[in-house]
């Protein structure tokens, strides 16, 4: 990913679904900050964020991964300004990369995930889950991208978006990128959108569910999938309730 | 405690009831059994307030309330139960996550306090023991892996904990075998028979009848009850077929 020098504009591939001009209102300093993160072999970085206050937020997180080293990253991306957190991860030989993240929200804001995974060395894996669910005329995007180098043979990467509208002006957008040249690779990745189900919703309810908790329930199976590989019971619940948080009130 | 008045129903624009009365009292278990077609499952969705489905006369009364004055979710919280010829999956929400937060939501439509985890799961167990339900099934996600019979067997266990005041059940029996048809005949009988309960039984077959034998039993055809009888009535339309007894009335 290029380092934004000067402000980005959708003509970018990675800013093609964003909202430049919230970026711009960060300014051009903000975008050039990266946080660094060196895990060595062997070892584990792990690390949950709630991204979403009131202000634009963007976040950018650049980690290098040792031989056998692993990085678990989990987030809950839930602004009602423009969010976007963006990880770029250089696997090293059978490292680990598990990505989780949902994003959720109503507005006209534009929510996003942006990946790039480096399998440099052969035999690791990575694994990214995404849940995308928005209202009104929200956005939410997923851009992942994976390379896989000539020698990283034995490479194992797997993506999977899935989007949940509950309005019709709502949108999802979700940008898988490969690029392998290795040859005995496993890259799998999939990406579908709907809408809420209705005859669960009418079940729900009679049942005496009422609309607004048999979308509560719902939303939270849905986004449930993005957290399944966090460990930590706690944490995967404060992620769950931060993200269903913004469910209140919309019904 | 059910009185159905000159119900029209439409979907899509179709009149599929056309003129449907019925009153179901409390303790009594009323059959209602028909062709293909002839509006037995519309009924039941006309009942608990399916969308897509349009009524355009009549009034149904239910324990003195109009019941369509009420939400789907508000006649299931004033004890309507509705019993789901295709039970629905919900991937990612479990049988007990499922049921304790309907049968909470119900208790706080009706002003009542909430269950605790522990007092719902020893209600949960004591249900799923009626209908020979292992606990661990309610610990799965709902109907989802579920075999047909499992899911009628669900509906049933699902009955039990809401302890609803009046059931309308729309061919619980379709996809049961022997044995199920006679776990879930016994439960219909175990959770609902009582004199302030009701049943309304949608069915094709004599076979559950002779588990949960009727107080009542009503012939559907093309929009309207045309006859009226005891369990004997049952019998008849199984001996002669519908055709006989249309012809008769």
């Amino acid at each position: 990913m290029p380092e934004a020098k000067t402000l980005p504009s959708r003509r970018d591939e990675a800013w093609r679904y964003s909202d430049v001009d919230a970026a711009a209102r960060l300014g051009a300093s903000a975008l050039d900050q990266w946080r660094e993160i060196s895990v060595p072999a062997g070892t584990t970085h792990h690390e949950s964020l709630m991204i979403g206050g009131c202000d634009p937020e963007l976040h950018r997180i650049r980690i290098n991964l040792g031989d056998g080293a692993r990085a678990e990253i989990f987030a809950a991306n839930a602004g009602a300004d423009f969010t976007r957190l963006e990880v770029e991860v250089t696997l090293g030989r059978a490292a680990h990369f598990e990505f989780g993240g949902v994003t959720i929200g109503g507005g006209d804001t534009v929510r996003e995930f942006v990946t790039t995974t480096i399998h440099a060395e052969p035999e690791a894996t990575s694994n990214q889950t995404v849940r995308s669910v928005h209202w009104d005329t929200a956005t939410g995007n997923f851009l992942g991208e994976i390379k896989v180098a000539r020698h990283a043979q034995k490479t194992d990467a797997a993506q999977d978006f899935k989007g949940l509208l509950l309005d019709a002006g709502a949108s999802a957008n979700a940008v898988p990128q490969l690029e392998i040249f290795a040859d005995d690779v496993k890259c799998a990745h999939g990406a579908t959108v709907g809408q809420l189900d209705e005859a669960a919703r009418f079940y729900m309810a009679a049942r005496g569910l009422s609309p607004a908790d048999a979308q509560r329930l719902l939303v939270q199976a849905f986004i449930g999938d993005a957290f399944v590989e966090l460990g930590e019971e706690a944490e995967r619940e404060k992620l769950l309730s931060a993200a269903l948080e913004k469910l209140e009130g919309r019904l | 405690m059910l009185k159905i008045e000159n119900l029209h129903a439409e979907v899509d624009g179709k009149a599929i009831l056309k003129g449907l009365s019925l009153k179901v009292p409390a303790g009594e278990v009323h059959a209602i059994m028909g062709p293909n077609g002839a509006g037995k499952s519309t009924l039941a969705h006309v009942l608990g307030g399916k969308p897509g489905y349009d009524v355009t006369q009549g009034s149904v009364e239910f324990r003195g309330s109009d019941l369509f004055d009420l939400e789907p979710h508000e006649r299931a919280a004033t004890g309507l139960f509705l019993g789901f010829q295709y039970p629905v999956e919900i991937p990612g929400v479990s049988n007990v996550q499922f049921l304790r937060e309907a049968l909470n939501s119900q208790r706080k439509y009706r002003g009542e306090e909430p269950l605790s985890g522990g007092e719902f799961l020893k209600l949960a167990k004591e249900k799923a023991g009626l209908l020979k339900m292992d606990m661990e099934m309610l610990k799965r996600q709902v109907n989802v892996g579920f075999s047909g019979g499992e899911k009628k067997r669900a509906e049933m266990v699902q009955m039990g904990i809401l302890d609803p005041a009046f059931a309308v059940l729309d061919e619980t029996d379709s996809g049961l075998d022997i044995d199920a048809l006679r776990i879930v005949g016994e439960g219909i009988n175990s959770i609902m028979r009582s004199p302030d309960n009701g049943v309304l039984l949608i069915t094709h077959y004599q076979r559950l009848l002779d588990v949960v034998k009727p107080d009542k039993v009503s012939v559907l055809a093309d929009g309207r009850i045309i006859r009226t009888g005891g369990a004997d009535l049952a019998l008849k339309l199984e001996e002669e077929g519908y055709d006989t007894v249309m012809a008769d009335a």
